[in-house]
């Protein structure tokens, strides 16, 4: 812990704005009488512009930190700063007002609205910040477009490959130009050439200014982020900056044509 | 989130469920229709008797034999052992009563009256020429019976629009010959056409003087006496003196009945029925309601995943809760709607049987009470919907 915050310290001397500062976060859960602390006493500053992967085993905490970024929860002790907004001690109703306008979630799951086409997937933050019409359509429209689906607009759920639905979600997480893109394991439910084509999307909206924050249990996923902030048993142990950071759109370009990966992403499945 | 956004989102998840959500409907659309229908039918038959009753004038007293207040036995329901009036107790009362400005006995029983080879079968109707005051008959051609043909029980008769059409289709019955119950008399009249009442038509009558009628039955009987008051602030003490004069001859096998108490004796069991109808296909709605609630339950739990990503991209307990609630009040508005379309219907359908009048307030009572339906049982599941937590609703399997 002594070491996390020496390096919590030393990154303001970075120079760069804060998007994000988690200050001292603890969190407390109680069940069945017995408390459990998922998170003790954390501390991350996430700068405007990085790629950041929060790493660490099931378990380890991870997921409390992501929900506690992604302001789906409050914590018990401790703040939660984003653009300067305190959000420790919201209602869930402000919570929900400054999650629609700060943070843009990828799931593991995809998470999208079944029986929906992909432009109304995509248009459903704007839903919830009160924009409308033909504006709304052709923000979606563009968010589409920016993660190549341009062509998909009308498509279902339903009808698309499980690279294509993730895309989907990275594109609803953009719309409202959130602060943070918040991925939670994106290639964990794809085949290995669709998580690399995922990966390839981040990289190249953080390439373009966007501050994506990637977590998940896999060191070579993480390892397509600037910095890996390794998290065990609700601390951080290890915050380093990533040395060789993978390109995706150099593995990409090594893997076979899509067409074969494509038919070995069938046989695989 | 506007409501126009709520009720777009409320109408997808409802059209991606097109089957359930017509079934989930079908419970409102029967109470509603039900409620209107039977509503209709209620009220359609009070007005219907009332302005029968009405047509027959204001400041009439009907007296009766037998007791009808006392419950035993209707007006001429004695079964014979109540004494039956005469003209001389419609001449007693004519002679006496202060105040009246006519008495009229009246007679009636069934004729059957022929023209050539055509028959037609009919209700008598028999009183003196003060009938004509009553106002209830009106004369389309000719004239009413005179005093003098009451008084010398004269053979002549008027025909109601109905028997007038069977007997005489194509001629002018003024003057003719008619053959009634085998006697012979001449038509002096045809009536107005009343139409159908309800238990059967009143064009199907023939009008003759009560001595004539008399004779013709061979009876002395009269069944009910007519009595007029004068000013209508009398009628009570017109009313008394009826009783005063009836007493020693009759006792308490009388009854005197103001079109009053008539109007509000039925008024007030035909409005019970009609309560009591509405009582009952109300419950259906309110299981139709049962019906919302339970489907919303299910849809809520069926889609939590859903309640959680909304929530996650911005969603605030509000816009979860509208969305269902309005979902509900479509459901139930909709069937509310498609209801009273069915109930309107039916009672035009029915109007050929029976009369049927379905009122205004039925259909806003009926409306109103299905949306409050769907925003009542919609309540609950919208609740528990938007007090979600999100995290467990994205986990949720």
């Amino acid at each position: 812990m002594a070491a996390a915050n020496e390096e919590n310290g030393a990154a303001p001397s970075g120079g760069e704005r804060a998007v994000l500062e988690v200050s001292h976060v603890s969190k407390v859960y109680e069940l069945e009488g017995v408390t459990v602390d998922a998170l003790c006493d954390m501390s991350l500053r996430i700068r405007q512009g990085e790629m950041v992967s929060i790493m660490g085993p099931s378990g380890s905490g991870k997921s409390t930190l992501m929900h506690i970024i992604g302001l789906l929860d409050r914590p018990t002790t401790g703040k939660v700063v984003i653009e300067g907004e305190d959000a420790s001690d919201l209602s869930p109703n402000q919570l929900a007002q400054l999650r629609n306008k700060r943070i843009g979630f990828v799931f593991q799951a995809f998470n999208l609205l079944s029986r929906t086409s992909a432009l109304a997937n995509v248009e459903l933050p704007l839903v919830y910040s009160g924009v409308t019409g033909s504006k709304r359509a052709k923000i979606a429209r563009e968010a589409l477009e920016r993660v190549g689906l341009g062509n998909r607009l009308g498509h279902f759920s339903s009808q698309l490959s499980g690279g294509q639905q993730q895309r989907v979600a990275i594109a609803r997480a953009l719309v409202t130009e959130p602060s943070i893109v918040l991925a939670d394991e994106p290639t964990g439910n794809l085949d290995s050439r669709s998580g690399v084509e995922v990966m390839a999307i981040l990289q190249q909206l953080n390439a373009e200014g966007i501050t994506v924050v990637l977590v998940t249990h896999d060191a070579n996923v993480a390892r397509h982020a600037q910095r890996i902030v390794e998290i065990s048993d609700g601390r951080i142990v290890r915050e380093e900056d990533v040395e060789g950071r993978r390109s995706a759109k150099d593995e990409l370009a090594a893997m076979p044509s899509p067409v074969e990966a494509a038919a070995e992403g069938v046989s695989a499945k | 989130m506007n409501f126009a956004e709520s009720f777009r989102i409320a109408m997808r998840a409802l059209a991606a469920n097109k089957a359930r959500s017509f079934l989930t409907m079908l419970g409102v659309i029967i109470g509603v229709a039900a409620v209107i229908l039977l509503v209709s039918i209620g009220s359609g038959v009070q007005s219907s008797i009332t302005s029968q009753i009405e047509g027959l004038g204001s400041n009439l007293l009907f007296v009766f034999p037998g007791q009808l207040e006392g419950g035993r036995g209707g007006p001429g329901g004695g079964g014979g052992l109540t004494k039956r009036f005469t003209l001389e107790d419609a001449k007693l009362l004519r002679n006496r009563l202060q105040g009246a400005s006519f008495v009229a006995p009246a007679a009636a029983g069934a004729v059957t009256a022929r023209f050539e080879n055509r028959t037609a079968k009919g209700q008598l109707i028999a009183s003196d020429e003060n009938i004509e005051q009553v106002g209830t008959y009106k004369i389309a051609t000719g004239r009413w019976y005179r005093r003098s043909e009451v008084d010398g029980a004269a053979r002549v008769v008027q025909l109601g629009s109905a028997v007038t059409d069977q007997l005489f289709p194509n001629t002018n019955p003024i003057g003719k010959e008619v053959s009634v119950n085998g006697q012979r008399f001449r038509v002096i009249a045809t009536m107005q056409k009343i139409g159908g009442g309800f238990g059967g038509s009143q064009d199907t009558v023939v009008y003759m003087p009560v001595t004539t009628a008399q004779r013709l039955t061979g009876s002395t009987d009269i069944a009910e006496i007519i009595v007029k008051v004068t000013r209508s602030e009398d009628v009570n003490q017109v009313r008394a003196q009826i009783k005063r004069l009836f007493k020693p001859r009759f006792g308490a096998e009388f009854t005197v009945f103001s079109q009053e108490q008539t109007l509000s004796l039925l008024g007030n069991l035909l409005g019970t029925l009609t309560v009591m109808l509405a009582g009952i296909a109300g419950i259906s709605l309110v299981v139709g309601g049962i019906g919302i609630m339970n489907i919303m339950l299910v849809s809520v739990s069926e889609r939590t995943r859903e309640i959680g990503i909304r929530k996650a991209v911005g969603a605030r307990t509000y816009d979860i809760l509208s969305q269902f609630i309005i979902e509900a009040v479509m459901l139930s508005v909709t069937g509310g709607l498609v209801g009273i379309a069915i109930g309107a219907g039916g009672a035009a359908a029915l109007k050929s049987v029976v009369p049927t009048e379905v009122t205004w307030w039925s259909v806003a009572l009926a409306f109103f009470f299905a949306a409050a339906v769907g925003v009542f049982f919609g309540a609950y599941p919208a609740y528990r919907a938007s007090k979600l937590d999100p995290i467990v609703a994205l986990r949720y399997e």
